[in-house]
C-alpha cells in the first residue's frame, strides 16, 4: 500500500473531498470514495464502457484514469442527469423505447450518449452507430438503444 | 397511467407498457452486488496451470490467506445423475492438492480492501508440479491420455444412447445419404456485470446473508447450506438487480461457498467482485461440441432417418445443479428438431478435460444442433437442388400433438407458417436475382435459413426424465393484498433483466382489478419469496407467469366474496374494475383498497364464512411447451479478407400469447445478436498447453451495434394449451436461431467456390483458410 493523497472531486456539481491511493482508479474513486455507485465497472480494461462518465464534457472510461488525473475536472454521472424528477430527454427515452433491460451498462451508454448529442446534436445516424460501438451491451442486440439515442437526440434539438 | 382493465374490455394483458424495473436502473439508483461496502475482500489465488499437483502455497507473513487445509468439513459440491453412467465428480471449493485449469482457485487471500488482498494474492508463493494436461477431447478420449479426474475413466462422465426400433432397416433403405461434422467452439455467456459475491454476519443471530450475482437464490441457499453442513435457515441469499446472466449465474460458484464460510469464520462482512480475466476463463463456458450427424432421405427428399454422435467437452468439473450432463443429454434429446421423421439413433458424451467448467448457456446445446442441423438440410437441399425453403417445407412437422423421434411431444405450434412467413418477408426469389447481378460483379451474398423449435416452460417431469438429483420444475407465487389495498406478488423466480416484474404484474392486474403500477413483485431474496427455481431455461414468465395467474384469481374470488358481503350482492353480480367492486350494472361500488382493508380489520362482520386476511398463494408445475421460429440471414463475404456483413436479419417466431410485445421483441432482439457473436466473433481459445488466450474483452470479442443489423420481427401466436397464461417461453430463441442461419447463409456466399464452413464462430480466419486451400488447389 502506498501513501494516500488529497484530491477533491467535482462530481454533478458537488464537492467531494477524498484521500486515495495514487492507483486508484477514477471507477473505484467516484463508487466506493465518493458513494456513486450508479457508475458500474464491466471489465476494467476500457473496452465495455459500462464506467463511461463525463470528464470537463467529453465521455472517458473511469477504469482507464487514475482518480488523481481526475482532480479539478468537472465529471458527470449518471446521477446528476435528471434535474429532481424530471428525467432526462436521454434517460426518458431508454425508458419509452425498451433501450434496457438488465441496466448494468445502462449508465454508461446514457452518458456516451449525452456526451456526444450534447456536442454534436446533429450528428448523423452512421456516425451514431459508430459512437454507440464503443460500449457493449448484451441485452438488447443494441436495437432499442440506437432507437432511444435518435429519439433523444431529436428531442434535445427541439430545445 | 390509464385505469383500464379486463372489466372494462380492455387488458393489461398484451399492452406494450413501459417497464415498472426502468425508473431506477436509468438514474443509477439499481442496487448490485458490487454495490456493497465491505469490512474484507477477498482474492482468489488461482492455478497458473492447467494440471497439476500443489507442491506449497506459502502466505506472506502476517496475511490472511486460506486454503483447503483451512476448510475442515467442508464437502465438495456434488452435482448428481442418476442415469446415462453419470460419475459423481466432486468439486473442492479451493483446489485440494491437484489442479485441472488454469483459474481454479487455489487459496483465498483476505485484507481491508480490494487493492490490498491483490497485494497479498500475488506474494502467495504458490509452487506446484505440473502434470500431462488434456485440452480437447481427442486427445482425452485417445488411449493411454491422463485421467482428469479418477472417478471418470478414459475421461467419459457420462454416456446416453438412444436408438428407435427399425433404425437399421430404415437406414438400409435411403435414398440418399447426407452427412456433416459441425464443431461449435468453446464461448462464455459475457454477462457485462461479471461475478460477484458479498457475505455478512448478523452477530446477534449467527445469520449469514449472502448477496450475489445469481439466478438461483434458493437452490445456491439449499447448496452452501450442504456443503459448509449448516442449517439453511441460517443462510439468506439475496439476488439484487444482476447486469445478465444468460445462464452463467445459475450454477454454484464455489467462491460463493467461500465467502459464506469466511463470514462466520471473521463473524464480518467479506466481499469478492470477479474481474473480467477471472470471469473469461475461470467463470462458466459453454457450447463446446462436436457433433457427426448424417441423415438418410428418401427419393423425395424427405428425411427418413437421422444418425448422431456428439462429443462435448464439459471441462474439469461438473456444474451445479444441472451437472455437465445439459449439454451433451439435451443434444440427445432434442437434435431431431422442429421435422417429421421416426428414425434415430444418437450416442452422446461428455468429455472431461482440463479446461475451465461447462454450464448452460442460453439456448443450451440447442444453438448447437441447431446449426449441425440446419447445416445438414441445406447441404441435402444442395443434393436434391431443391431451395433450402423446400427442403423445409417437405420436412417440418405440421399436425399436433407430434411425438418426436426422440420421444418428446410437441405442442401447437406453425413451424410451416413461420417458415412461410420468413421465405416471403426475405423474398428469396428478389435475392436469388440480386445474387447472380453481383457475383457477376464479384461480390458474394448469401441467404440462410433457420428453423427450429425452442422447448420452454416445462416442469418437474421433464427435468426428472434427466434423472437430476435436483429436480427443478415448479414454481410458487404469493399475491398479498396489504391493507392499503397495494398488491404484492412474492415470487421463486429471479429475474435479471428479462422485465418480469413488469409482465406478472400486467397479469395480476388484469384479475385483480387494479393498474400494474400498483403491484409489487418481489423476488431475489430468500428472506421475502417462497422457495422456487429461479429464472433459467426460458421458464419464468410461463411457470411463474402461471402460479401468479392462480394466485391471483384466489384473490380475485375471495375480493369478490368480500364485496358480495359487503354490498349485500350475489357474487356472480360483482365485477372488478378501475379499482373497485361493483355490481353490474348499478352505480353501487366499493374501492378495492377498502375490501382489502375489511379483509383484515372488519373479519367479525364475516360470520366465519372468510378468512382473515388476503393473501393466496399459486403453484404451478406444467409439462412443457415448444415455441418456434424461422430465423433468416442475407450476409456479404468479402472473399478477400473473409469479413461477413450481415446485411439483413430476419426472425418469424410464435411464442403463443405475448403478455408485453415491447418486452417480447426485446428478448429477441437480444438473443439474436448473442446468436450472430457466437456465430462470427465468440470464440474461448486454449493454446495446447491448456492456457487461455481470450482473456481481455479485446480478444473475446462480443458484438457491438457496429456488427449487429435491424433485426426485422414477425409474430404469429399460436396459444399453448400446455400453459394456463397461453405464453410460451422465448428467452432463448434468438440466440438458438441465429448462429446456424447467419452460417448457412455463409455458406451460400461460398458456394461458387465448393468451399464449406461447418464450424462456428465462422471467423474471418477459418472462412479465408478454407478459401486458400481451395486457391492452393486450383
Amino acid at each position: 500500500m502506498s501513501e494516500k493523497i488529497n484530491i477533491t472531486l467535482n462530481i454533478n456539481s458537488r464537492a467531494h473531498a477524498i484521500a486515495v491511493e495514487p492507483r486508484r482508479t477514477l471507477a473505484d474513486a467516484i463508487r466506493e470514495d465518493c458513494g456513486q455507485t450508479g457508475t458500474h465497472i464491466g471489465c476494467e480494461h476500457g473496452i465495455c464502457g459500462a464506467c463511461t462518465v463525463l470528464l470537463d464534457g467529453e465521455p472517458v472510461r473511469a477504469c482507464l484514469m487514475f482518480a488523481v488525473q481526475a482532480a479539478g475536472k468537472y465529471i458527470r454521472t449518471v446521477e446528476g442527469l435528471a434535474d429532481g424528477d424530471k428525467l432526462h430527454p436521454i434517460q426518458q427515452a431508454f425508458m419509452d423505447h425498451h433501450g434496457l433491460q438488465c441496466g448494468f451498462c445502462t449508465p454508461g451508454f446514457l452518458m456516451l450518449a449525452v456526451g456526444v448529442l450534447e456536442r454534436e446534436p446533429d450528428i448523423a445516424d452512421e456516425d451514431l452507430l459508430d459512437v454507440l460501438s464503443s460500449n457493449l451491451c448484451r441485452c438488447t442486440g443494441y436495437q432499442n438503444i440506437v432507437k432511444a439515442v435518435r429519439a433523444a437526440a431529436k428531442e434535445m434539438r427541439g430545445k | 397511467m390509464s385505469t383500464r382493465t379486463k372489466g372494462s374490455g380492455a387488458t393489461w394483458v398484451g399492452r406494450a407498457i413501459r417497464r415498472l424495473e426502468d425508473p431506477a436502473l436509468v438514474r443509477g439508483q439499481g442496487r448490485f452486488t458490487a454495490d456493497l461496502p465491505a469490512a474484507h475482500w477477498v482474492r482468489f489465488v488461482r492455478s497458473p496451470v492447467a494440471a497439476g499437483r500443489i507442491a506449497k502455497i506459502e502466505a506472506p507473513k502476517g496475511a490472511l490467506v486460506i486454503t483447503s487445509a483451512d476448510l475442515q468439513g467442508v464437502t465438495p459440491i456434488l452435482p448428481m445423475l442418476h442415469k446415462f453412467a453419470y460419475k459423481p465428480v466432486g468439486q473442492p471449493i479451493l483446489a485440494d492438492g491437484v489442479v485441472r485449469f488454469v483459474g481454479e482457485p487455489v487459496a483465498a487471500a483476505v485484507a481491508a480492501s480490494k487493492e490490498e488482498a491483490e497485494d497479498v494474492a500475488d506474494e502467495v508463493a504458490l509452487s506446484i508440479d505440473e502434470t500431462d494436461p488434456v485440452v480437447d477431447t481427442r486427445a482425452a478420449l485417445a488411449p493411454g491420455a491422463p485421467q482428469v479426474q479418477a472417478e471418470a475413466p478414459g475421461n467419459v462422465i457420462l454416456e446416453g444412447q438412444i436408438k428407435t426400433p427399425d433404425f437399421d432397416a430404415a437406414w438400409a433403405g435411403a435414398h440418399k445419404l447426407v452427412s456433416i461434422e459441425a464443431r461449435s467452439r468453446r464461448q462464455n455467456a459475457t454477462p457485462i456485470e461479471a461475478r460477484a459475491g458479498h457475505a455478512s454476519y448478523d452477530a446477534s443471530t449467527g445469520r449469514v446473508t449472502l448477496t450475489c450475482t445469481t439466478q438461483m437464490p434458493h437452490v445456491t441457499r439449499t447448496a452452501i447450506a450442504d456443503v459448509l453442513g449448516m442449517p439453511e435457515s441460517d443462510l439468506r441469499i439475496i439476488a439484487p438487480d444482476v447486469g445478465g446472466g444468460f445462464g452463467q449465474k445459475m450454477s454454484l460458484a464455489s467462491e460463493y461457498v467461500l465467502l459464506v464460510w469466511l463470514a462466520r469464520k471473521l463473524k464480518s462482512s467479506v466481499a469478492w467482485t470477479e474481474d473480467r480475466r477471472e470471469n473469461l476463463i475461470a467463470s462458466f463456458h459453454s457450447r463446446d461440441q462436436a457433433i457427426a450427424l448424417a441423415g438418410a432421405f428418401d427419393r423425395n427428399a424427405k428425411l427418413i432417418a437421422l444418425k448422431a454422435d456428439v462429443v462435448a467437452n464439459v471441462g474439469a468439473y461438473s456444474c451445479f445443479p444441472t451437472t455437465c450432463g445439459v449439454e451433451p443429454l439435451m443434444a440427445m434429446a432434442e437434435l431431431p428438431g422442429p421435422y417429421d421423421f421416426r428414425h434415430y439413433q444418437c450416442r452422446a458424451r461428455g468429455v472431461i478435460t482440463n479446461t475451465c467448467t461447462m454450464a448452460p448457456y442460453r439456448g443450451v446445446s440447442r444453438p448447437v444442433i441447431t446449426f449441425a442441423l440446419e447445416r445438414l438440410m441445406d447441404k441435402a437441399a444442395a443434393v436434391f437442388g431443391l431451395e433450402p425453403v423446400e427442403l423445409r417445407r417437405r420436412n417440418l412437422i405440421d399436425t399436433f400433438p407430434y411425438t418426436s423421434a426422440a420421444g418428446l411431444v410437441f405442442d401447437e405450434a406453425s413451424y410451416k407458417e413461420t417458415l412461410e412467413t420468413a421465405a416471403l418477408a426475405i423474398d428469396v426469389a428478389g435475392f436469388r436475382a440480386r445474387q447472380k447481378q453481383e457475383r457477376a460483379k464479384r461480390r458474394y451474398h448469401g441467404i440462410g435459413f433457420a428453423a427450429f423449435s425452442e422447448r420452454t416452460g416445462y416442469g418437474s417431469p421433464a427435468f426428472a426424465a434427466r434423472g437430476m438429483a435436483i429436480t427443478p420444475g415448479w414454481e410458487a407465487v404469493i399475491v398479498s393484498v396489504d391493507p392499503s389495498g397495494f398488491v404484492e406478488a412474492r415470487i421463486g423466480s429471479s429475474p435479471h433483466g428479462q422485465g418480469l416484474r413488469t409482465t406478472l404484474a400486467q397479469i395480476i392486474a388484469d384479475e385483480v382489478g387494479v393498474t400494474p403500477d400498483k403491484v409489487a413483485v418481489v423476488h431475489g431474496d430468500t428472506d421475502r419469496a417462497p422457495y422456487g427455481w429461479g429464472t433459467f431455461a426460458s421458464r419464468s414468465l410461463v411457470i411463474s407467469g402461471g402460479a401468479a395467474l392462480i394466485a391471483a384469481r384466489k384473490v380475485r374470488a375471495k375480493l369478490i366474496k368480500i364485496a358480495g358481503l359487503m354490498l349485500e350482492a350475489a357474487p356472480s353480480d360483482i365485477v372488478l374494475q378501475n379499482g373497485e367492486a361493483r355490481i353490474a350494472g348499478t352505480d353501487r361500488a366499493m374501492p378495492i383498497a377498502q375490501l382489502a382493508r375489511e379483509a383484515y380489520t372488519q373479519t367479525h362482520r364475516f360470520n366465519g364464512e372468510i378468512e382473515p386476511g388476503l393473501t393466496e398463494t399459486g403453484h404451478y408445475d406444467p409439462p412443457g411447451t415448444f415455441s418456434n421460429a424461422c430465423h433468416a440471414a442475407i450476409v456479404e463475404v468479402d472473399i478477400e479478407t473473409g469479413r461477413v456483413t450481415v446485411e439483413r436479419y430476419l426472425v418469424a417466431e410464435d411464442a403463443g400469447r405475448i403478455i408485453n410485445p415491447m418486452i417480447a421483441d426485446g428478448q429477441v432482439h437480444g438473443g439474436v445478436a448473442q446468436g450472430i457473436g457466437n456465430a462470427l466473433l465468440e470464440e474461448i481459445v486454449y493454446d495446447e498447453n491448456g492456457a487461455p488466450l481470450t482473456a481481455t474483452l479485446a480478444d473475446y470479442l462480443p458484438p457491438t451495434a457496429r456488427e449487429i443489423p435491424p433485426i426485422e420481427l414477425h409474430h404469429r401466436e399460436t396459444p399453448s394449451t400446455n400453459s394456463i397464461t397461453k405464453a410460451k417461453g422465448l428467452g432463448e430463441g434468438g440466440g438458438i436461431g441465429a448462429p446456424a442461419a447467419v452460417i448457412n447463409a455463409i455458406n451460400d456466399a461460398l458456394s461458387p467456390f465448393g468451399v464449406e464452413i461447418d464450424e462456428m464462430p465462422a471467423t474471418p480466419q477459418r472462412i479465408r483458410a478454407a478459401l486458400r486451400v481451395k486457391e492452393q488447389m486450383a
